[in-house]
């Protein structure tokens, strides 16, 4: 069939995950780049192969776990939800408790991540479908408001139960980011300490970064995988018409206990992740701030859409590292004169009585780089809804069906 | 903040008075701010969750005004420090007023026929944008200072129940407020907005301009949270405009949930029946505090409101959906 790339001849051929050609070469392509990058080998992204930047993409990779969870519950299943952070919340401390040192103020039992990370996951789901009787009862907005509550009771939970979070403002451990057999044994594969792999001289964010790479690969090809089975096309029809699907033989309430179980599962091993890989994390982590990252990844990438996911998850993890360099970079132009002097003087205050949007002095006007790119985030969200609402991966199919099309506008 | 009030002498119902006061005067600033939540979401079918940030602004304003310029104060050197923080409030609160339409202007009417919940989360964005530009106005951990018109802890004391001023002001102002509401829904005006509220295409047949109508909704919901906020940053609720003040926005979302989404009279009795309900519960269940972890009672309302849904989806006073094929 080449040449016709839009001639399917059985169902199958149309509901494979990678149809053309094309995308299986280009997709193969995209992964061996991703894993080759702590090993600086392609020139022009070697800068990512630094500690500082692998760490980003880590951290890339566990928010788009926990942003694909998002995905199937209010891209696929159509149920929003604020509460994101609370499921992950639930997953980062069952894995603390499992995986963490015991110690006079905190349970712990010291088990292997093989145990801990689904153990996250499937207490996170528990609580899903724990919560699920009562979200299932309402909808939209009303869901939206009930989530909300959930990270609220959630925090509270987590501030006061010392004995699994630790103590407000210390935190807790999760235990060494590593995979061992048994707790006994010496580490099998050590995720952050620097050491040979195979004879090759590996840093440890780059053994993390390679280790978290596999299991977002996992996670997304289970998620494209989830909607096209009959749970996932079950989803679909209670999103479009909740009513319509129950007419055709979809049970609703199970539909979204299933959605919300499955998507918890998801938040449950990103936020164990997110612990084991910070080593640490405060207790206030867990809050509104974060779910509304989740939503707004969704959104900016384009909800519903996997592909729209990963893009959203690389976007706005990574923006505020960008943002970080272009200050740092126009900084330097203002005092070294550089050829861009004058606007970047105007946007970022370099002393006190300057002026400027940016300010890299402490006190004073201007915004630090962090408000700044808070100030991004707000305005992204905004600015992608009014224009965009099928986010980056609209605009990919904008530029894809261009070329595609070209000569031709259609 | 409330612990100031905490020692309280003389009998029991003397201190289940004073604690009805203060959940009262809680529950009438979570009235203020389910006001605005249902007067937007009637008009506009628009949740914002900007409100909080919206509230603090405007209470910011006002702690400007008071504190750092000086004005109205600057001019007229006698005035006394009760007006000149209502004049203060009031221009604080007509800006906010003026920032409501300007948002509903720009951001909310090129969404109109949208999803509901992507206009929620605009609102989001835009909560994200108006608490950064205060955090960069308010400093790290710092608190503008909206100035003690009743005094910074004057209470008076009624045969054993201890009733501090500013609560009373903050029930006066909520009442006033409702009945402000109640006259101003009676008005052609109101009238008009009641006619929108109902049926948008009829009320356009009969020469309402919808358009004037989501402004005017977003400049008085925006109002009622700059007031909400201000009573919220007075002494002793909040000792002045913090990071923490939107929370108290985010809080009364139980209060709309309990009365009701579309319901004004239901935003009223939820914001004072959810007040009540978490002063008496931090007062009541302060022996369980060791089980229950400190500061519990600020959740008390989202717990309510999750028992609530299980019984009433719809809250007390709110329509109920109906669902067509």
């Amino acid at each position: 069939m080449r040449g016709r790339p839009n001639l399917y001849v059985s169902y199958e051929e149309e509901q494979r995950i990678l149809p053309t050609m094309t995308q299986r070469v280009s997709m193969t392509f995209l992964v061996l780049v991703a894993l080759s990058v702590p090993f600086k080998v392609i020139p022009g992204i070697k800068f990512l192969g630094d500690p500082s930047w692998l760490q980003i993409l880590g951290l890339t990779f566990i928010f788009l776990i926990g942003a694909l969870g998002l995905n199937i519950l209010t891209g696929l299943a159509g149920q929003v939800s604020l509460g994101h952070a609370f499921f992950m919340g639930v997953g980062a401390y069952t894995a603390a408790v499992l995986g963490g040192e015991a110690t006079n103020a905190v349970y712990g039992f010291g088990l292997p991540i093989w145990v801990t990370l689904p153990a996250a996951g499937l207490v996170a789901a528990g609580i899903g479908i724990l919560v699920a009787p009562t979200a299932v009862r309402v909808r939209g907005l009303y869901l939206a408001i009930v989530t909300l509550g959930l990270v609220f009771i959630g925090q509270h939970i987590f501030r006061s139960w010392n004995s699994v979070a630790g103590v407000p403002e210390l935190g807790r451990d999760w235990g060494e980011f590593q995979f061992a057999l048994w707790s006994s044994d010496g580490p099998a594969l050590a995720l952050q300490s620097d050491g040979d792999w195979f004879g090759i001289a590996m840093l440890g964010e780059g053994k993390a970064y390679l280790f978290l790479l596999v299991l977002a690969i996992g996670f997304t090809l289970l998620a494209k995988n989830l909607a096209r089975t009959r749970i996932g096309r079950s989803f679909a029809a209670v999103r479009d018409r909740d009513i319509a699907a129950e007419v055709m033989g979809v049970n609703e309430v199970k539909a979204k206990t299933q959605a919300f179980a499955i998507s918890s599962f998801y938040a449950g091993v990103a936020g164990a992740l997110y612990g084991y890989f910070l080593g640490s994390v405060q207790l206030e982590t867990w809050n509104l701030f974060f779910s509304v990252t989740f939503v707004a990844i969704i959104l900016i990438g384009g909800a519903g859409t996997t592909a729209g996911v990963v893009m959203g998850t690389v976007f706005v993890e990574t923006l505020p590292r960008i943002v970080e360099n272009t200050t740092d970079f126009l900084e330097v132009q203002v005092e070294e004169g550089g050829w861009l002097a004058p606007i970047a003087d105007f946007i970022i205050r370099t002393e006190g009585a300057d002026f400027g949007l940016l300010s890299t002095v402490e006190n004073g006007p201007g915004l630090s780089v962090s408000q700044m790119n808070g100030l991004l985030f707000g305005l992204l969200i905004a600015v992608f809804l009014i224009f965009e609402p099928l986010g980056l991966y609209g605009i990919w199919l904008r530029i894809r069906n261009y070329w595609k099309g070209w000569p031709f506008t259609y | 903040m409330n612990v100031l009030f905490a020692q309280v002498g003389g009998s029991a119902i003397d201190t289940f008075l004073t604690k009805l006061i203060d959940g009262l005067a809680l529950g009438a600033i979570y009235a203020l701010m389910a006001l605005g939540f249902v007067i937007i979401f009637k008009s506009t079918q628009v949740l914002s969750f900007a409100h909080g940030a919206i509230s603090a602004l405007g209470a910011y304003l006002v702690a400007y005004f008071i504190t750092v310029l000086n004005w109205p104060g600057r001019y007229l050197e006698s005035l006394p420090v009760t007006l000149s923080f209502i004049i203060s409030a009031m221009v604080g609160i007509a800006a906010a007023a003026v920032m409501g339409m300007l948002i509903e202007r720009v951001f909310i009417r090129p969404m109109i026929g949208e999803p509901l919940f992507s206009i929620a989360m605009i609102t989001i964005g835009l909560d994200i944008i108006l608490r950064t530009i205060l955090g960069d106005y308010l400093g790290q951990g710092a608190q503008a200072d909206v100035g003690s018109p009743w005094g910074l802890l004057s209470t008076s004391n009624i045969s054993g129940v201890i009733v501090p001023h500013s609560y009373v002001a903050t029930i006066v102002a909520a009442i006033a407020v409702v009945i402000v509401l109640v006259l101003f829904f009676r008005t052609r005006t109101g009238v008009a907005m009641r006619a929108t509220a109902f049926d948008q295409e009829a009320a356009m047949a009969q020469g309402i301009s919808a358009g004037r109508i989501f402004a005017l909704a977003w400049g008085i919901g925006a109002a009622l949270a700059a007031v909400g906020g201000i009573f919220a940053s007075v002494s002793p609720r909040g000792f002045g405009v913090s990071p923490g003040t939107p929370f108290f926005a985010l809080r009364a979302f139980p209060a709309i949930i309990i009365g009701g989404l579309d319901s004004i009279p239901g935003a009223v009795v939820g914001g004072f029946a959810v007040g009540i309900a978490e002063v008496m519960a931090g007062h009541y269940l302060a022996p369980f505090a060791d089980q229950l972890g400190a500061g519990f009672s600020q959740i008390v309302p989202y717990v309510i409101m999750l028992g609530f849904l299980l019984f009433r989806p719809y809250g007390l006073f709110g329509t109920e959906e109906i669902r067509r094929v």
